[in-house]
């Protein structure tokens, strides 16, 4: 049990005089999961206000395809994109393999599903509202995706944060498409899957309860925005 | 006005994020594909920096088996490979992938195991013969079974004994698929033998009752061979930056640095490419 102590002072340690190496990785994966986010969420939100609120032939097969992917598996999104970055691949004249690029396109990959998943839900419960009022208006389609996902918006705060925990919690795919190179793709997940398997357990739970704070901090942040956001309308 | 600033910032600090980086300072570097034992002992964040500073260039070093360097050496996502299985070296060469194997460094394998040593091997002089022990005993065995160099050396070793353990009955042999230190991490776990290479046992962390049993076997021997990539397979292979990464590597300088490396005094490698015939 000593390991949980150790990892504590070794966190503390880590923090306290600002290692270089951690503040590195840190802000490596900050950027490959923030840019995943942002990347999933210029596509997720307004496909899933679409998919909410029109019809057309085989939507529901598409809301139950989406729906699934939310539990793609992050190693075999990881492995499909490796296979169509590397150099034998189609993409391969890009040159992306092993680049902290890559590993956005692999987070991206799988939070948009979410995203958009969990962005149709919200809004479909809000069209229950809304459906009526903008059909006499005669709204256009991008007037009433924007003025859905506009009057969604405390609401969808929760679903790029979903987003965000999971790109910033997964290994499976980052680790097959960046390789974990030292100083130029090694992120917080894949540095403790390699302090893990070096037998150095207090640092690698030490990383990890740093990434925690970190996820922590992140949503804390959304948070206080929302906060002065309701303050603001009343 | 408030939310609507707060906003704006939180959408202009990840938007600064999405930005790529500041140019890294090496534009020059090349990729080279290697195993998890030259990654975990520590032998590359040691002895890289000394390359780039003499050189400019810049090495990302991807670790992972033998087997998967090579396959990834193969797709042409590596400039430079440096593994331990000789003859997957000279067959990766003799197919056309790579251009000339060079070795490099040597050290040698360790079968490890729990301080109880309930098959009795400490100190046997034949390694095949305590694994046949091992076996006999049917005490606790994890292997690396991901197609890596010492999986390779190991499965050579029981082959010597006469001993398929896959299919020895007992579930006593577990093949976990996983890098040298996860699998030493499960033997700790599990109290179980397994086979290790010296380099990533020395720098493992979690030893808990683990020891080294059996050591000095002459089939034990395990030597590093480096490769560049064939730049007539792969028009985009770095073939002048990866051929100066390993001209370093066998020069005396490289030599002198890969003697260098220890850990609490215990050399990890001992280069040895002048060796003829190794």
């Amino acid at each position: 049990m000593h390991e949980f102590t150790d990892a504590f002072a070794t966190a503390l340690r880590l923090i306290g005089t600002l290692d270089p190496d951690l503040v590195e990785i840190v802000g490596l994966s900050l950027r490959v999961s923030l840019s995943a986010v942002l990347a999933a969420a210029l596509i997720g939100l307004p496909l899933g206000a679409a998919l909410a609120a029109f019809r057309f032939p085989g939507r529901r097969v598409v809301v139950v395809a989406l729906n699934a992917m939310m539990g793609l598996p992050p190693v075999v999104v990881g492995l499909v994109i490796y296979l169509l970055l590397s150099r034998s691949g189609p993409l391969g004249t890009l040159g992306l393999l092993f680049t902290p690029t890559a590993m956005i396109i692999a987070q991206a990959v799988l939070i948009t599903p979410i995203v958009a998943a969990l962005t149709r839900q919200t809004v479909e419960d809000l069209l229950v509202e809304y459906d009526d009022l903008l059909r006499v208006l005669g709204t256009g389609p991008l007037a009433t995706i924007a003025t859905l996902l506009a009057e969604a918006r405390i609401s969808l705060a929760t679903t790029v944060l979903a987003g965000f925990g999971r790109a910033s919690a997964e290994v499976g795919a980052v680790m097959i498409v960046g390789g974990n190179i030292d100083h130029v793709t090694r992120v917080m997940t894949t540095a403790i899957a390699l302090e893990t398997s070096k037998g150095d357990l207090p640092l690698a739970l030490g990383l990890g309860l740093i990434l925690i704070v970190l996820s922590l901090a992140v949503n804390a942040a959304v948070s206080l925005i929302r906060d002065a956001a309701h303050r603001a309308y009343v | 006005m408030l939310r609507r600033a707060l906003i704006v910032a939180l959408f202009g600090a990840v938007a600064l994020a999405a930005l790529p980086g500041p140019a890294p300072a090496a534009d020059r570097f090349i990729t080279v594909a290697s195993t998890t034992s030259t990654e975990d002992s520590g032998l590359f964040r040691y002895l890289l920096p000394l390359f780039t500073a003499k050189s400019g260039i810049e090495v990302r070093v991807v670790s992972k088996g033998t087997g998967q360097a090579i396959d990834m050496a193969r797709r042409g996502d590596a400039d430079v490979l440096l593994v331990h299985h000789k003859p997957s070296e000279e067959k990766f060469v003799a197919e056309g992938y790579g251009v000339k194997r060079l070795p490099v460094m040597y050290n040698d394998f360790v079968v490890v195991g729990p301080k109880g040593d309930p098959a009795a091997v400490r100190g046997m002089k034949d390694v095949s013969k305590a694994l046949a022990r091992i076996a006999g005993a049917k005490a606790p065995f994890v292997s690396r079974g991901d197609d890596s160099g010492t999986h390779k050396a190991e499965q050579a070793l029981w082959k010597a004994a006469g001993i398929d353990p896959a299919a020895a009955p007992g579930g006593w042999y577990k093949a976990l698929g996983q890098g040298m230190g996860a699998t030493l991490n499960a033997a700790a776990a599990m109290d179980a033998y397994t086979v290790a290479d010296r380099g990533t046992w020395l720098s493992f962390k979690n030893r808990a009752a683990l020891d080294v049993v059996v050591e000095g076997d002459q089939r034990l021997f395990n030597q590093y061979g480096v490769i560049l990539a064939n730049p007539q397979k792969f028009p985009h292979t770095k073939a002048a930056e990866g051929q100066a990464f390993i001209d370093w590597l066998v020069s005396a300088d490289g030599q002198k640095a890969i003697a260098d490396f220890k850990i609490n005094g215990d050399r990890l490698f001992f280069p040895n490419a002048n060796e003829p015939g190794a």
